[in-house]
């Protein structure tokens, strides 16, 4: 096993494909031990996983914005509008 | 809120029950603006998304078929509201990325390794460069992909949910999903080694 992650080297292209679905927990269970047999062997393919861990946790913690008071309102007056139109 | 609450809350709202679309509306508005600025990157569109979505909501609602498809429903029509949006500006082609180009770097170029989000304290990310690089690099992501990102990695739907909300096959939301990442990856990895644009460095 080459010691480089390269789209070339067919056990790391497989795993670099399904990455997501690995760290998703969607691989089924025979390519998850595949994949972790292999990820053991390859410190390459183990350091790209990880910074993509990191990438979607990061996604994760980004703070959660509020809708402004005024847009709130905005759209709140829209839908009684909307209400009082259906309602005539 | 579980798709269980979900379903009771839309049953309230086929009853026209006095206050039943006001809570689907205080339960749902944050997410949807949000999601609305995460897709179209201006609060202004995010309010007309948000307000378009309602608006749809209010008029179909009652009539949903499947009431544990409700949010499902509801980022379908707020990714339409956001599609519109995109169809008014510039015409971008919906070309699929080819996975060669977002693999790690050679041996021995020069990285700056992501930070670890559980060693980062929330101030870190409320007010920090970081959270902007991020920001930027989600939006960065073309649109087709990014969709798929918001939905999953932001909004936490899971896999069918955004098949059911795109109308793609689940192994289309999960190959969108998995280039997305990537590509937010090699411009975190990018950015952060301070060489700006990721597109520059092949």
């Amino acid at each position: 096993m080459s010691h480089t992650l390269r789209p070339g080297s067919p056990r790391c292209r497989d795993l670099f494909a399904r990455l997501s679905e690995y760290l998703d927990g969607e691989l089924d269970e025979a390519l998850c031990s595949e994949a972790e047999t292999h990820l053991e062997d390859c410190p390459p393919c183990r350091d790209f996983l990880e910074s993509l861990r990191r990438t979607v946790g990061l996604l994760d913690r980004l703070p959660a914005e509020r809708v402004p008071e005024e847009i709130r309102r905005e759209v709140r007056e829209s839908l009684e509008r909307l209400r009082r139109h259906r309602d005539d | 809120m579980e798709q269980a609450e979900e379903a009771r809350l839309l049953e309230r709202i086929r009853d026209d029950q006095p206050g039943a679309f006001e809570s689907f509306v205080s339960l749902f508005e944050d997410r949807i603006y949000r999601f609305g600025v995460r897709m179209c990157g201006e609060r202004e569109d995010a309010r007309d998304v948000l307000q378009d979505t309602l608006l749809q909501a209010y008029k179909s609602l009652k009539t949903l078929k499947h009431p544990g498809a409700l949010r499902s429903w509801l980022y379908r029509v707020a990714a339409n509201a956001c599609l519109m949006k995109r169809r008014k500006g510039k015409f971008e082609p919906e070309r699929e990325v080819s996975l060669d180009d977002l693999g790690p770097r050679e041996p021995g170029e020069p990285r700056t390794e992501i930070p670890d989000p559980a060693a980062l304290p929330d101030e870190a990310l409320a007010r920090s460069e970081l959270r902007q690089t991020i920001q930027k690099a989600v939006a960065e992501v073309p649109p087709h992909y990014r969709i798929v990102l918001v939905m999953r990695d932001m909004e936490h739907l899971s896999t069918t949910e955004v098949a059911a909300a795109l109308n793609l096959p689940e192994t289309a939301v999960k190959m969108r999903l998995h280039r997305a990442r990537l590509m937010v990856r090699q411009r975190l990895e990018a950015t952060l080694s301070g060489e700006g644009d990721a597109g520059e460095k092949r």
